[in-house]
C-alpha cells in the first residue's frame, strides 16, 4: 500500500510571516495521479518537498503507506523525484546517472544494468545513449533520463516537480500524454506539481488547487471545472479563464450590461441570506452564446483571437469597463468593432461572495 | 514610378563617427601595447642578460648585440640542486595538504554550513591581515623549541597555513556554484556526506580545484620571508638561492639574471597552463 497522507502539514519560513504551507490535509490513494496546481508562491513545490524530506515540517505530519515519515531521511522514504531542471550528474554517463541510486543501495552491477536497460526501453531511450554524458543529449532526452532515474528505483511514490516546464510547447504536449500513460502502466502513486492548469486537467486523476499556502479544493478535473468551490478555483481552472464581474443585485437577479439577468433561485436565496447588495458573477467563455441581435447582453467586439477551430472574442459589454471573453465558432467570427449580443443560461452562471470569494449556493 | 532613395552606405573612411570610433580603438590599443611592453621590458632584459657573459652584462650603454653563452646557466645549474629540491618538496607538499584540508573545510563552510560559518570564514581571512613581519618572532621561537628550525617540514606546515585561507575562499566559491538541485538529487539517491563530496561535488569543481592548486603553487614557490628567516641550508628554497646570488662583493648581474630566469620558469609554465582558470578563480573569489 503506497497511499500518501498530509495531515495538517505546515511549513513556515520565517517567524511572523504567513506559512508557505498552511495545515495541509490531503489523502492520496494508492496508484493515484495527484496533481498539485497553483500560481507561484502557492506552496505546491514546498508541499512536494515536504513529502520528499527536503523541507522540514513545522507542524503536522506526512505519511507514506500509513507510515509516519515526517522525520525519516529522504533516502529511506522509498520515493523517487524528478526535478524541474532534471538535476542530472554532469560528469556521469546516462547509465551511471540512472543507476546511481541503486549503487548507493548496494545493488550489484548485473541487476543495476538490467534495471537501467529496462527503464531505458520503457522510455524509448536508445541503448546508444546510455554511454553519453547529459550535455550531449537534447532537452527531451534529458527529461527522459531524469524520469528513468526515478523509474529504476521502483519506488512507492513518484514525485515530479514541474518536469515539463523546460520543454518546448510541442514536446510538452507529447510528453504529457507519455507520462500519464506510463503512470497508468506502472500504477505507482504519483504526486505531480505544475503551475499549468492544462497539464493538471489532462493528467491528474484528482487535482489539488493551492493558493497562498492553503488548499482551495481537491477533486477530479471535471468536478473542479463544473463545481468550483470558490472564486479562485473558478478563475484558475479553465482556459480562457472564467469571466468574473462584480455586479449589483437588483430585484429578480443582477444587473449586467444595463440588463437584468435573472439568477437561479438557490443563488438568490444564498445571496439574500448573506445580506449582499452585490456579488461576483462568473460566466465561462463558452457559456456566452452569440445571439444575432436576440441576446440579453449587448457589447462591442474589441479584439478577435483566431485559434482555427474557435475564435476568442474580447467584448466590452455595455456599461462595463473590463472586457469579457467569449468563445465563438472559428469559421466566421464577428469582425472587430462589431456590435454583438450574447445570451446565457441561468444554470451556467456562478456567483461568488464579493469579500470571501466563496461560492454562493448551487 | 520613382525609385526609392535609400540612405547611402558609407565606408569607414567616409563616416566621421565611425572614424572617431576607430581612432579611439586604435589609440587605446597603442596605450595597451605601450603599458604591456613597459611591464614586460624588465623581464625581457633579465632573460637577455642571462645569456650574456658577465663581462658584457653590466655595461653602459646596454648591449643588445652580443655572443650568447650558457656559461652563467651552467654555473646556476651546478649550484642550485638542493635549493630546487627543497622548493619542489615544500611547494608540492604544502599544496597537497592545502587541498586535503581545504576541501572538507570549504564543504563545511558552503554546502553544509556549520552554525557559525560566517565567523569561521572571517577568522580565516583575518589571518591574512596580520603582517608576517609581526609574526616572525613568535614563529621563530616556536620553531626553535620544536626543533623544526631549518627543516623542510616547517616550511610545509607554514606554507600550508599561509595558503589555506585563500584556498578555502576559492574552493568555497566553486562549491557554491554546484546547483542545489543536484545535491538534493544525491541526497534522495542515498548519498551520504562523503559520497556527496566524492561523487557529485568534486567532479564538478575539479577545474576550480586545479586553479586553486596552481595559485597555491605560485605563492609557495615564490615565498621568501619565511624561508629566509627560518631556514639556512637544510631547507633553503629557490628564492634563497637567488638571494645568495647577490653577494657582498659586487653584483654579478649575469649570474643573477640566469638564476632568476631558472627560478621563474616553473611558475611561468604553471601560470601559462592555468591562465584561464586563474583569472576565473581569482575573480570568483572576489565576487562571491
Amino acid at each position: 500500500m503506497a497511499n500518501v497522507k498530509y495531515v495538517s502539514a505546515s511549513r513556515v519560513y520565517a517567524k511572523d510571516t504567513p506559512p508557505a504551507v498552511n495545515a495541509l490535509d490531503l489523502d492520496i490513494q494508492d496508484g493515484e495521479f495527484m496533481v498539485l496546481v497553483g500560481p507561484s508562491g502557492s506552496g505546491k513545490t514546498t508541499a512536494l518537498r515536504m513529502l520528499a524530506g527536503l523541507e522540514p515540517l513545522d507542524g503536522g505530519r506526512v505519511e507514506i503507506g500509513d507510515r509516519d515519515v515526517t522525520f525519516v531521511p529522504p533516502k529511506d522514504r522509498d520515493i523517487a523525484m524528478v526535478f524541474q531542471n532534471y538535476a542530472l550528474y554532469p560528469q556521469k554517463t546516462v547509465a551511471d546517472n540512472m543507476g546511481f541510486a541503486l549503487k548507493m543501495q548496494g545493488v550489484n552491477k548485473e541487476e543495476r544494468d538490467r534495471r537501467v536497460r529496462e527503464a531505458a526501453r520503457l522510455l524509448d531511450l536508445d541503448d546508444s545513449l546510455l554511454d553519453r554524458k547529459p550535455k550531449q543529449l537534447s532537452g527531451g532526452q534529458r527529461q527522459r533520463v531524469a524520469m528513468g532515474r526515478a523509474i529504476v528505483r521502483e519506488p512507492q511514490v513518484f514525485l515530479m516537480d514541474e518536469p515539463l516546464s523546460n520543454l518546448d510547447a510541442k514536446l510538452r504536449v507529447q510528453t504529457r500524454s507519455q507520462i500519464a500513460e506510463l503512470q497508468h502502466r506502472l500504477g505507482i502513486t504519483t504526486v505531480y506539481v505544475t503551475h499549468d492548469q492544462v497539464e493538471a486537467m489532462t493528467m491528474g486523476h484528482r487535482v489539488a488547487v493551492l493558493s497562498g499556502g492553503n488548499l482551495q479544493q481537491c477533486a477530479s478535473p471535471r468536478e473542479l471545472y463544473e463545481n468550483p468551490v470558490n472564486q479562485f478555483v473558478a478563475g484558475f481552472i479553465g482556459s480562457p479563464a472564467m469571466n468574473l464581474q462584480t455586479v449589483p443585485m437588483v430585484d429578480g437577479g443582477v444587473e449586467l450590461a444595463n440588463t437584468v439577468l435573472p439568477l437561479p433561485g438557490p443563488i438568490q436565496t444564498a445571496a439574500k441570506g448573506a445580506g449582499l447588495s452585490e456579488l461576483v458573477l462568473g460566466i465561462r467563455p463558452e457559456h456566452l452564446h452569440l445571439a444575432n441581435g436576440a441576446g440579453e447582453l449587448p457589447g462591442d467586439v474589441i479584439l478577435v483571437e483566431e485559434l482555427g477551430a474557435d475564435a476568442l472574442l474580447h467584448v466590452r459589454l455595455a456599461g462595463t469597463d473590463s472586457p469579457v471573453v467569449a468563445r465563438a465558432e472559428g469559421r466566421r467570427p464577428p469582425a472587430l468593432g462589431a456590435h454583438v449580443t450574447f445570451s446565457v443560461q441561468p444554470d451556467d452562471m456562478f456567483a461568488f461572495h464579493p469579500v470571501t470569494g466563496a461560492r454562493l449556493a448551487g | 514610378m520613382t525609385a526609392a532613395t535609400a540612405a547611402p552606405i558609407r565606408t569607414t573612411s567616409e563616416d566621421p563617427r565611425r572614424r572617431r570610433e576607430m581612432a579611439g580603438k586604435v589609440g587605446w590599443g597603442v596605450v595597451a601595447w605601450v603599458v604591456s611592453i613597459a611591464f614586460f621590458l624588465p623581464v625581457l632584459w633579465m632573460v637577455i642578460t642571462a645569456f650574456k657573459p658577465e663581462s658584457a652584462a653590466e655595461t653602459w650603454p646596454p648591449q643588445f648585440v652580443f655572443r650568447p653563452t650558457l656559461s652563467e646557466f651552467s654555473l646556476v645549474f651546478s649550484g642550485m640542486g638542493p635549493y630546487l629540491t627543497h622548493s619542489v618538496i615544500a611547494t608540492i607538499g604544502s599544496t597537497i595538504l592545502v587541498l586535503l584540508l581545504g576541501v572538507p573545510a570549504s564543504y563545511a563552510l558552503s554546502v553544509r554550513p556549520v552554525k557559525r560559518w560566517r565567523d569561521g570564514l572571517f577568522f580565516f581571512i583575518s589571518t591574512k591581515m596580520l603582517p608576517i613581519v609581526a609574526a616572525i618572532g613568535p614563529l621563530y621561537v616556536i620553531a626553535l623549541k620544536t626543533h623544526l628550525l631549518d627543516s623542510i617540514w616547517l616550511l610545509i606546515i607554514l606554507y600550508t597555513a599561509m595558503n589555506l585561507p585563500l584556498a578555502i575562499w576559492m574552493i568555497r566559491s566553486f562549491m557554491l556554484e554546484v546547483p542545489s538541485e543536484l545535491l538534493e538529487a544525491a541526497r534522495l539517491d542515498g548519498a551520504g556526506r562523503i559520497r556527496e563530496i566524492t561523487s557529485v561535488i568534486l567532479p564538478i569543481t575539479t577545474p576550480g580545484l586545479v586553479s586553486t592548486a596552481l595559485i597555491c603553487v605560485i605563492f609557495a614557490w615564490n615565498e621568501l620571508f619565511l624561508a629566509l628567516n627560518l631556514t639556512i641550508t637544510n631547507a633553503a628554497t629557490m628564492p634563497m638561492f637567488l638571494i645568495s646570488s647577490v653577494p657582498q662583493e659586487g653584483l654579478y648581474i649575469a649570474h643573477l639574471s640566469a638564476a632568476a630566469t631558472v627560478a621563474s620558469i616553473p611558475v611561468i609554465i604553471v601560470g601559462w597552463i592555468a591562465q584561464r582558470s586563474l583569472v576565473r578563480g581569482l575573480s570568483m573569489g572576489a565576487i562571491k
